[in-house]
């Protein structure tokens, strides 16, 4: 039994130790929305948030989480509102298939958290783990880069 | 809160919360608006199998296409709601069943492929509109007693001078009214439309920034089982015998089964079916591919390029002009196999009992796989219910004439009582595919005393798509496969109501397709243009530099009396600029294409740094794809074609050996990443023709122009792909 603490409730899970993150979030709790894309780490599909910081639920075994507080694509959105990354992918209409967009965003918000003002190389640094086969990626970087416009305390400066 | 979450923990209720139950396309669906809460129970204005009106002021329509980014469902309210002159809030889509009435009306098939969605509704959606709110503004004369004339129809609503009601109050009605005939009803120019021409966000975009999708791997069902499969290690292998006795010991395993591609092992979740499987045990009979390699087929074809083949075309006489050169120019072009790698690994959910099956699959075949399925369970067609989710990315993977994917998860489920989805793993997805066949084309070309290519000589040599398939005869001509000979012909031929847009004076082209051994070959975006683009257009450009011309010079004159390509090539020469010099160590290369009758071209810019580091700085891209309903996603589209492109002239490659495949994931095969992403910059040609398609078209010209432009910069041909094994290196 793991004790698992997602979007701000605690679950009991009855997984094997060995379980990735990704398949006890979608096939114990039901939230879909993270998704299964290569199994090793390699294209973010997966990403969810611990503790603040990105992480592939594919490769981070249920019994490595501890009491860490994870964040999925679920919980971004408050009371309906879109979170300003959300805000931005979809006033650009970044998705197309739409499969990677969870963990796009997710990257994405992290990476504001982190670094309000990231440049283009901050862009590359944060984003390069995240494939996108439809290749959204010119609207990816356009969607980061009005989010953080749209930041409180952005201020007038556009770089 | 506290709960206790295993897999048959999972309630109905939260069931339904999930996975919005069978309703796929929830997430998507918009409130009807209008007359609110008048009437119980709804009264409903069928206008055609594809158009409802509710009482409520509701319109259904029932989306024949399939959502896989390429933006159907937001072309399909689109030409409806024109017409019909509603907000597309007010329309609700739903996916329609696998039926006789919603066939293709080019295909005659259920299908979404082809970069043909919006040509083919582009007609019946916009007249079942027009016949709606004909319908409705007579009805409304009717009950007010004024000439249909007098009343106009927008938002929804009718008003006369004095009057207004809304759509849904008129449904009762227009019940008892006749249905105005197709013919009878005039559509909008396109000066007044409103929505169509306008850039319109996805429909379901919402549901794609929260994680609402459902995806067919998102499919959850009371009671369902995951399974994984174990496939033989060398493509095509069937299992003979296997010991599951460790398997069963896996705590969530509850069964393993033989099918026909593997062995299934089924478990309450998807990890303790994959260990399960990993500690199988499987006796493989491994067929007949461990004789074959990629390297063997190259070889093979290679000889082969140097014998005849089938003649496809001979305009003029490109031998006699060839011998009688006094300078031929002679490449061979070898392409690999290709896979797909969607985001979503291939997975599909099925229910089967007695005297029906359920099936939930990202196909985009749906008819294909419904009749799969019913030969396979000896069942009716109808009996065979299709349901449709979103679609994690296809690029043609997912219109498998095999239905391989929705079959295995109709034999992991026969004989269960409960559902069962089948989940592939990368290594599956990469290992276990469908692929964009290898293909070799030799080229033998001359110029004229001007410069100007006077012959031309080819040789498409691999195995075709549709040979030995239901598509056999639309595809297989006199013995030859057109479909791989798309883009290099220079007149319509079959199926294909067009030809390159060049006018070579001397033109042949010959073909061989070898037997179809290996693996099983798949359309991958953009078909045959796929290997053609590069073989013809890379070719092109090194007769351009035989002649001493400018390339771009030499297609403009080859174009010349084709209007729509004229006009697009000198568009390019203008957006990107071609005149004008770029810095040291940049090349910039050029290529142009027709594609499902639409014309395309691109300019690429690359730069090139002493350590073999190459950027693909700036791609310029010129269409006219007719009328663009849906701007945005026009762009959309042709990034990401050309996204599609570079990644695989740059690094994608599948390699057989033995009966094997080398790759595995992505990190042996390598995809675009960010930071690899080109500037890319869309013109559309301004046009009111009829609307032709953009998603493949997009990808045809890109690897062509990479090479062309690498080429400029470096003075490399590159002619076996793909380029990272020439120490260049994508960054």
């Amino acid at each position: 039994m793991y004790s698992l603490s997602v979007n701000g409730q605690v679950h009991e899970v009855d997984a094997d130790a060995d379980t990735p993150l990704l398949w006890v979030l979608r096939d114990f709790l039901a939230l879909t929305g993270t998704k299964f894309g290569c199994g090793m780490g390699l294209c973010g599909a997966c990403t969810v948030s611990l503790d603040g910081r990105p992480v592939r639920a594919c490769t981070l075994r249920v019994s490595d989480v501890g009491e860490g507080e994870v964040r999925t694509i679920e919980a971004l959105a408050t009371d309906g509102e879109l979170n300003v990354v959300q805000r931005a992918w979809l006033d650009l209409d970044v998705a197309q298939c739409g499969y990677c967009q969870s963990g796009q965003i997710m990257a994405a918000t992290m990476l504001l958290e982190a670094n309000p003002k990231p440049d283009d190389a901050a862009i590359d640094s944060a984003m390069s783990g995240n494939v996108c086969r439809c290749g959204t990626y010119q609207r990816i970087r356009e969607a980061v880069k009005l989010a953080a416009e749209r930041l409180p305390n952005a201020g007038g400066d556009h770089g | 809160m506290v709960d206790s979450a295993g897999p048959a923990a999972l309630t109905r209720r939260v069931f339904l919360q999930r996975s919005g139950g069978v309703a796929l396309l929830v997430g998507m669906v918009l409130p009807a608006v209008g007359a609110k809460g008048v009437t119980s129970a709804k009264e409903k204005l069928q206008i055609n199998s594809f158009l409802r009106i509710d009482s409520d002021g509701g319109v259904t329509v029932q989306a024949n296409h399939s959502e896989f980014g390429n933006g159907a469902y937001t072309i399909i309210p689109m030409l409806v709601a024109e017409e019909l002159e509603v907000p597309l809030s007010a329309i609700r889509l739903e996916a329609a069943p696998t039926r006789p009435e919603y066939y293709s009306s080019v295909f005659g098939e259920y299908l979404t492929a082809g970069s043909i969605t919006t040509f083919s509704l582009w007609g019946p959606l916009r007249t079942a509109g027009a016949q709606a709110k004909a319908l409705l503004i007579d009805a409304a004369a009717a009950e007010w007693g004024v000439p249909a004339a007098d009343i106009s129809a927008s938002e929804g609503r009718v008003r006369s001078a004095d009057r207004e009601l809304d759509y849904g109050q008129l449904v009762a009605v227009a019940q008892r009214r006749e249905i105005p005939l197709r013919e009878s009803v005039s559509l909008k120019a396109p000066a007044d439309f409103t929505l169509l021409g306008q850039d319109q966000p996805r429909f379901e975009g919402h549901s794609k920034v929260t994680g609402e999708a459902r995806f067919g791997i998102d499919i959850k069902l009371p009671g369902m089982l995951y399974a994984s499969i174990l496939r033989c290690p060398v493509y095509g292998g069937k299992p003979r015998d296997f010991d599951a006795s460790a398997a069963l010991e896996q705590r969530g395993v509850v069964k393993v089964k033989a099918i026909s591609n593997g062995v299934a092992v089924l478990a309450s979740n998807y990890w303790a079916a994959r260990k399960g499987r990993d500690v199988l045990t499987v006796n493989w009979d491994e067929g007949e591919n461990t004789a074959y390699s990629s390297e063997r087929f190259f070889a093979e074809y290679r000889t082969l390029a140097d014998e005849p083949g089938m003649l496809a075309e001979d305009i003029g006489d490109s031998r006699a002009a060839l011998a009688d050169a006094d300078d031929t120019v002679e490449s061979v072009y070898e392409l690999p196999y290709l896979t797909h790698v969607t985001m979503e690994p291939m997975n599909a959910t099925a229910r089967v009992e007695s005297d029906r099956c359920e099936i939930w699959s990202g196909t985009q075949y749906q008819s294909n796989d419904q009749e799969r399925v019913s030969a396979l369970l000896g069942l009716p067609p109808q009996a065979i219910t299709i349901h449709r989710p979103l679609i994690g990315g296809s690029f043609g993977r997912r219109a498998s004439k095999s239905a391989d994917f929705t079959i295995e998860a109709v034999e992991a489920a026969r004989g269960e009582d409960v559902p069962v989805q089948v989940i592939w793993s990368r290594e599956e997805d990469v290992r276990s595919g469908h692929y964009r066949p290898l293909f070799v084309h030799k080229l033998r070309g001359a110029v004229d005393g001007d410069g100007l290519p006077l012959a031309w000589h080819q040789t498409v040599v691999g195995q075709s798509i549709m040979q030995h398939t239901k598509h056999d005869p639309a595809y297989m001509v006199d013995g030859m496969d057109i479909y791989s000979l798309d883009g290099c012909l220079q007149e319509p031929f079959g199926v294909f109501p067009y030809g390159t847009s060049y006018a070579i004076p001397n033109h042949r082209v010959e073909t061989h397709n070898p037997l179809k051994v290996g693996v099983v070959p798949q359309e991958w975006r953009s078909v045959g243009h796929s290997h053609t683009g590069v073989a013809y257009e890379c070719f092109l450009d090194e007769l351009a530099h035989s002649g001493g011309r400018d390339p771009l010079d030499v297609r403009q004159h080859l174009a010349r009396d084709h209007g729509r390509m004229s006009a697009v090539l000198a568009m390019l020469r203008d957006k990107s600029a071609w005149d004008r010099p770029l810095p040291d160590g940049w090349g910039r290369g050029v290529a142009a294409r027709i594609y499902s009758v639409t014309p395309i071209a691109q300019v690429a810019e690359v730069s090139v740094d002493d350590a073999g580091n190459y950027s693909v700085e700036r791609v310029v891209c010129v269409v006219d794809c007719g009328f663009a309903v849906n701007p945005l996603n026009v762009e959309a589209q042709i990034q990401s074609g050309i996204a599609m492109g570079l990644s695989a002239v740059a690094g994608e490659e599948i390699v057989l050996e033995n009966g094997r495949i080398r790759q595995s994931n992505y990190h042996d095969y390598p995809v675009l990443r960010l930071p690899q992403m080109p500037r890319i910059e869309v013109h559309i040609v301004q046009s009111e023709e009829v609307p032709t398609g953009v998603g493949e078209q997009a990808l045809a010209p890109t690897a062509p122009a990479v090479l062309n432009a690498l080429f400029a910069a470096t003075g490399r041909r590159i002619r076996r792909l793909p380029i990272k094994h020439h120490d260049l290196t994508l960054v």
